[in-house]
């Protein structure tokens, strides 16, 4: 791959000047990286309400939660949730986190306005099919939403969709009709938009970077976009397809995913020569990479910002590129662990297991080199390196539970119990959400130009740090015994002892939900009457810190970017400061930089 | 903040461990042949997992500990071995880990998986539905009448769909809402599914396998303890999942035959 030492042939397009091109249809990606995480933003609170209502459900099944039966008549029935809507709620409470908070903010919100500007671009090579991918994934989730409001309601099969309980149709229970249709068209949606987005940051990456920026003077959060649109780039193209075929089972009388015989509510199902199993090996072919999508962009946001907060380099980049690369190349042949007990040939189970195993060693090592590299180091405490430090014990202890899970015979005891649930929460969505507002607290000045709140941070990092465990920690205890998920009441005579630990973990997650209510406040007000960010409030080295907070429409002011080091110049011998820019030709101690 | 944080880590990761250590919500006890080697390897699973959390969190702790709050003037210091060593260290040491665990954990596997049950093994169906498990028992004859999906009728309790007119093996075959199974003797447990995917869950067994629509999966296991135990459903099959369960009794030889004439006479 060329080195741009010649000028790089990028668009130039002009600055807009109506509002509809400046704010809406932009081909900046700045602005739709922000609206990204607008789009995310809208989608966590959203997600986070309906495991609100999941959790009081599971703490009280007959309670009546007041207003609830505005949001559906059939569903909630003066406020008290029926099993099926719970399910219901569920299926989209996953769905949303999964698909438009954990894929959009990380990857596609900080990636589309920082990726660029990292490697010293103007802007993505292809600015139209940018702001379609944006907007495709926009119209996605409206797809989504509407699945609450017509017919029976969204589907009740899990963010999962196993069929054929997500191909039969209506008869196989509410929202499994018109919502599972909805649900699929929305999937598939959102799966063009993310192919669009992955073309775009895999082609910056690789075409528009500015003069001296070889591969390995590239921030590590833009390996870690690359790497992830990498997988993206291939884990949709699967999804996509699948939820095609999954429409046509509803619409077009084909029979990919239904075997004959069957029947349901008394009557026969009219298909035959479909295979379940086919479903769940195109989904987690899919699904697996894309739980490494959801976390890898947050372990390039993590080690960032990280360095700065500790004014000195990692013990090695290259090593953890290395990992990172390691962890998406694994990850296309571990997918068989969530099929132990599947039905799937059981030697495949024991193949399967094996790499699962030893995924384990290139997430051990990212965490050792972060760890290792804080020793000896200068660290400073804030908001953003506390979220950072803080995803590290997430990961480790998310990441452990994942011992158990790769082992088939253990699986044997685990799989379907909220052993399960605790593991994929801690280790993504905490840890996930924890690279999120690491992000935020470190980026958000520079993206609009007033700083955030360091006092209301620091109060939202301890109630989340803390709350977090006490939500998901017991979920492990849960699992041992034998508390099976997807339940929406526990009425065997093994789970009802259980049912004090759910309550209390309701009062947790309602009291840690509450808590996002800071950090909400907290963004719109600094938004609007926030300190005035300057230029480089962290003393930063890479490109995003040398130009105005926020950027000028081209990021740069038409200025040449020229790169003369790697992108991690702390801790510097002999400097007047302890950190170098990477854009500054000062001769430095060159042993640190790494080719 | 720092020193605070570091403490915080510290108390979390010791407050994780409590429940475990003094086993506030164990694994039920184990009632089956192959489930000894099972639990061991969840016992080693446990140990090696909880050193490394526990290490992982403490030095984590003890780093940001040490490592805050140094004045401007301090000196960056480089971890001993750098990262080459962490990276040798971590392969030697996770390494050797996780493939003894794999390697150690593939005889529980077999056991349950890569072993055919045995000729005398006794053969029971179970049949997962919406919302309900049912069971046969093949009579007299040892054979199972052929499942007809399209004489299925709940309301005249023909749950498999027999045809009882004309098929000779099924006349005498003895369906019932509940398991119950002999102590001490092997099971061969055949698993059909009549419309969509469940799975067979009994925690004290250590068994768990998905009815799969389309295939015909099964399972063999020994019960050792004589008692009742919960059957569960754990895949997600509709609105009635929560509530998808059956009894499994297990009885001496004696009992067992008692049980079954009386079956047999209620259908």
């Amino acid at each position: 791959m060329h080195d741009m030492s010649t000028h790089p042939a990028q668009h130039h397009h002009t600055a807009p000047t109506s509002f509809i091109r400046k704010h809406v249809f932009s081909l900046d990606h700045k602005v739709i990286g922000k609206q990204y995480y607008g789009l995310a933003l809208i989608a966590v609170y959203i997600g986070m309400a309906l495991s609100w209502l999941m959790r009081l459900h599971l703490g009280w099944t007959n309670l009546a939660i007041p207003g609830l039966q505005w949001l559906s008549k059939t569903g909630a029935p003066g406020g008290v949730m029926t099993p099926e809507y719970y399910l219901q709620l569920m299926t989209m409470h996953g769905t949303i986190m999964v698909f438009f908070v954990l894929t959009t903010a990380p990857f596609a919100g900080f990636g589309n306005f920082f990726l660029p500007i990292q490697v010293g671009a103007e802007d993505m090579p292809f600015p139209r099919f940018n702001m379609m991918s944006f907007w495709i994934t926009f119209v996605a989730f409206i797809i989504l939403m509407t699945a609450f409001f017509v017919g029976d309601g969204p589907p009740l099969s899990g963010w999962t969709a196993y069929v054929p309980l997500s191909a039969i149709g209506a008869a196989a229970g509410p929202g499994q009709g018109l919502g599972q249709i909805l649900w699929a068209a929305s999937i598939a949606t959102f799966c063009i938009g993310q192919l669009l987005g992955s073309l775009n940051f895999i082609t910056t990456t690789l075409d528009l970077r500015t003069r001296g920026m070889t591969l390995m003077r590239m921030p590590l959060t833009v390996w870690a976009w690359f790497i992830t649109s990498c997988m993206g780039l291939t884990a949709f193209a699967v999804l996509l397809p699948a939820c095609i075929l999954l429409i046509l089972d509803h619409v077009a009388g084909t029979s990919f995913f239904i075997a004959s015989g069957l029947v349901v509510n008394g009557a026969l199902v009219p298909h035959s020569g479909g295979s379940t199993l086919l479903w769940q090996h195109l989904f987690w072919f899919f699904g697996h990479p894309e739980v490494y999508i959801a976390i890898v962009p947050g372990v390039g946001i993590v080690s960032h910002v990280l360095i700065t907060n500790m004014r000195r380099p990692l013990l090695s980049s290259k090593v953890l590129i290395g990992c990172m690369a390691t962890l998406a190349f694994l990850s296309y042949v571990v997918y068989g662990h969530h099929m132990f007990v599947s039905g799937m040939n059981p030697f495949s189970g024991l193949v399967f297991s094996f790499p699962t195993l030893i995924i384990t060693i290139p997430a051990t090592i990212i965490v050792l080199i972060w760890i290792g590299s804080l020793y000896g180091s200068k660290i400073r405490i804030n908001s953003a390196s506390l979220f950072a430090l803080g995803f590290i014990s997430m990961f480790v202890s998310g990441g452990v539970s994942g011992f158990f899970l790769a082992q088939p015979s253990l699986d044997i005891y685990l799989h379907g119990t909220y052993f399960v649930v605790g593991h994929f929460h801690m280790v993504m969505a905490v840890a996930a959400l924890f690279g999120i507002f690491t992000g935020t607290y470190f980026w958000f000045g520079k993206m609009f130009g007033r700083m955030m709140n360091e006092t209301l941070g620091k109060i939202h990092f301890w109630l989340t740090f803390v709350g977090t465990y006490a939500i998901f920690m017991p979920f492990h205890y849960l699992g041992f015994a034998g508390n099976v998920r997807r339940y929406q009441a526990f009425v065997d005579d093994y789970l009802q002892p259980l049912i004090p630990v759910h309550r209390y973990i309701t009062v947790a997650a309602l009291v840690t939900g509450a808590a996002q209510l800071i950090f909400l406040y907290n963004l719109i007000h600094s938004r609007f009457w926030g300190p005035i960010a300057p230029e480089n409030p962290w003393e930063a080295t890479s490109l995003e810190w040398i130009t105005t907070s926020p950027p000028p429409f081209d990021n740069f002011g038409g200025k040449h970017i020229e790169v003369f080091h790697d992108p991690y110049q702390y801790g510097i011998e002999g400097s007047t400061n302890d950190y170098v820019m990477q854009n500054s030709p000062e001769q430095i101690h060159t042993e640190r930089d790494e080719k | 903040m720092a020193k605070f944080f570091a403490i915080t880590i510290v108390v979390i990761a010791i407050a994780s461990a409590i429940p475990i250590v003094m086993h506030m919500w164990p694994m039920p006890q184990d009632i089956s042949v192959h489930g000894p080697l099972i639990d061991e390897q969840m016992a080693d699973t446990m140990a090696e997992a909880g050193i490394s959390f526990l290490a992982a969190q403490f030095i984590l702790a003890a780093f940001i500990w040490m490592f805050s709050n140094r004045s401007r003037e301090a000196k960056i210091r480089r971890f001993p071995g750098g990262a080459m060593g962490l990276v040798i260290a971590a392969v030697l040491l996770v390494g050797t880990e996780v493939l003894a665990l794999g390697v150690f954990g593939t005889k529980a596997w077999a056991a349950v998986y890569f072993t055919p049950p045995s000729a005398d093994a006794m053969p029971i169906q179970v049949q997962a539905g919406q919302f309900a498990f049912y069971f046969r028992y093949p009579g007299p004859d040892g054979k199972f009448g052929t499942i007809h999906p399209d004489k299925i009728d709940e309301a005249n309790e023909n749950f498999f769909g027999l045809d009882l007119t004309n098929d000779p093996a099924a006349k005498d075959d003895i369906v019932a809402a509940e398991m119950a199974i002999p102590v001490n003797k092997e099971i061969h447990l055949l698993m059909h599914t009549k419309d969509l995917g469940h799975s067979f869950y009994v925690r004290e067994l250590r068994v768990q396998q998905d009815f799969v629509p389309g295939l015909d999966l099964s399972l063999h296991f020994t019960a050792n303890k004589i008692g009742k135990y919960e059957i569960v459903c754990t895949q997600l099959c509709g609105l009635g999942h929560y509530n998808m369960k059956a009894y499994l009794e297990v009885m001496s030889q004696d009992d067992f035959n008692t049980w079954l004439k009386q079956q047999a006479a209620n259908q």
